[in-house]
């Protein structure tokens, strides 16, 4: 196994999007435009840009979420395009997803023990007795108690079910999570929670963070390589420090001349 | 010097739980041409101070005590129509959601010209000139004025809000997390045009949001408010560069910056429910 354990390659999509008067006429656009990337074992690429660059179109299709125009996914050098479905499945479990929206991500009709629970039964991992185990403790890491596997999803605050999410993602003890702006719809005190959450339960569990992002504070703190997205092009990637030190490309010197705050950097310094 | 807005001791109740204090004895003021913020977290309260400014408080919640004075006159004495002048007219209102809070049917020039028939009677083409004037400040050709809502970006959306509240030159100008929902370079630019506006209109403006970085770059004055208590208010320079309040404090370690240099510090909300933050 090589150093990367995801690499992408040339991913092309579009959408065929209505426009005109009454949406008769159509326009190709393209979410996805020769991407690629690679993500380095137990670390965090962010990919940063702004609404409609194609970073949540990158991360439905580097899970197989959404088919592809072109272009392969590799998960430990195997080219998930070719897998046969129920090899696909297989793999599935070790690819991860966290959504942004803890509202809309969590079936309201289920409790949270059988939200969490649903991918070990899925993937037939261990006698009921075990399952019910690993969601125990899967919960009281993430900071719940065993009592909240009765509950339902509406008797949580937003952070609380930002937590049942990363558990029903880590339950499996994936590899690889894509984090789809995991904290942009939470206050800052518990968005800081969230993230150091996160961060430890990569350091424990070994984990490779997509970390998708439109907030170039958060990403900061998190990623270790980022990857700037326009127009479904990657426009520039590198490590954490050098672009935010010395960003090439005018796009990104742009978004971090946006970033909100700077009048508090000239006070305090 | 009299004060455009002055809120004193204003506390507000849920109707069946007047004990259930959401709003606790608030009091803070704005001047002309000065911005002031409001931070917090989801539930402080400061949303609902803004609303009982404008008078639209919902029918379960209740005004339990305290004054609302603008431009020296108190807005709870006022009649119903008396107070509609002023909306509008004297004080804009900018929402949160440039998505849910314009018509859809109706084209963004007859949405921006609405107030402005309304409150000043403007009429024809002095109405369709003054629209085409208020596009223009905010960065919107005025050929737009024919479009939907629909056919506009979130950005430009939040411009058009903009555009209406400020069509009849308000003296006052309330703005609820008006970027929250906006991408960062979006962001910036709107920010920007709120501050040209309050120095080229010597608008008076009160600024509500919960990211810091944003009450950096604009704010003149800050209040902190946690839990329906004004814990900490203060010049910008002061609260932000040497707060004084253990939750000010708080609420600022878990800001991410920008360098990455700072350690997240999450909120123990432990130790503030232990009765240290009074």
């Amino acid at each position: 196994m090589g150093e990367f354990v995801l690499k992408a390659r040339d991913l092309n999509k579009s959408y065929i999007q209505r426009s005109g008067r009454f949406g008769f006429g159509t326009t190709k656009v393209k979410a996805l435009d020769n991407v690629s990337l690679d993500l380095k074992h137990g670390s965090t690429l962010a990919v940063v840009g702004e609404s409609g660059s194609g970073k949540s179109t990158l991360a439905r299709c580097l899970l197989q979420l959404q088919p592809l125009d072109s272009g392969s996914v590799l998960f430990q050098g195997r080219d998930l395009a070719e897998l046969p479905a129920h090899e696909l499945r297989e793999q599935r479990r070790h690819l991860q997803m966290i959504f942004q929206d803890p509202f809309a991500s969590l079936n309201p009709r289920m409790r949270v023990g059988e939200i969490v629970g649903e991918g070990l039964l899925i993937h037939r991992l261990g006698n009921q007795e075990e399952q019910r185990e690993r969601v125990v403790q899967i919960l009281k890491r993430v900071g719940l108690s065993e009592a909240d596997m009765l509950k339902y999803p509406h008797e949580f605050s937003g952070g609380q079910r930002q937590r049942i999410g990363i558990a029903r993602a880590l339950v499996l003890n994936p590899k690889v999570v894509v984090c789809d702006e995991p904290v942009s719809a939470l206050d800052v005190s518990i968005q800081a929670q969230i993230l150091l959450l996160l961060k430890e339960l990569q350091q424990e569990m070994a984990l490779s963070y997509i970390f998708i992002s439109h907030d170039l504070r958060v990403v900061r703190h998190v990623a270790d390589e980022i990857a700037v997205m326009y127009q479904g092009k990657i426009v520039e990637r590198g490590a954490i420090d050098d672009i935010y030190r010395s960003p090439s490309q005018e796009y990104t010197q742009n978004l971090l001349k946006s970033i909100p705050g700077q009048r508090a950097l000239a006070l305090s310094n | 010097m009299a004060h455009l807005l002055n809120i004193e001791n204003l506390t507000i109740t849920p109707v069946n739980a007047p004990n259930r204090k959401l709003v606790n004895q608030v009091s803070f003021s704005i001047e002309p041409g000065k911005t002031t913020c409001v931070v917090g977290e989801s539930g402080s309260g400061k949303s609902l101070t803004a609303l009982s400014v404008m008078g639209l408080l919902s029918d379960q919640l209740n005004r339990a005590s305290g004054k609302v004075e603008f431009q020296g006159r108190d807005l709870a004495k006022l009649s119903a129509d008396e107070m509609r002048q002023i909306r509008g007219r004297q004080i804009g209102m900018i929402f949160q959601e440039p998505m849910t809070s314009l018509n859809p049917v109706l084209t963004i020039g007859y949405q921006i010209g609405e107030p402005l028939t309304v409150h000043l009677g403007l009429k024809g083409d002095a109405l369709k000139a003054k629209v085409a004037n208020l596009l223009e400040q905010v960065g919107i050709p005025p050929h737009r004025a024919n479009s939907y809502p629909d056919e506009l970006s979130g950005g430009q959306r939040q411009r058009v809000m903009i555009a209406m509240s400020i069509a009849c030159q308000p003296a006052m100008l309330i703005a609820d997390e008006p970027t929250t929902a906006l991408d960062v370079t979006v962001q910036a630019q709107i920010l920007s045009l709120l501050n040209d506006l309050k120095q080229t209109m010597n608008m008076g403006m009160l600024l509500i949001t919960h990211d810091f970085g944003v009450v950096a770059d604009v704010a003149d004055h800050v209040v902190v408010m946690f839990r329906g208590d004004i814990v900490e208010s203060g010049s910008v320079a002061d609260v932000l560069g040497k707060p004084k309040h253990p939750y000010t404090k708080a609420l600022l370690d878990c800001v991410p910056d920008a360098e990455g240099r700072k350690p997240l510090k999450p909120i123990d909300y432990a130790w503030l429910n232990d009765g240290k933050v009074a």
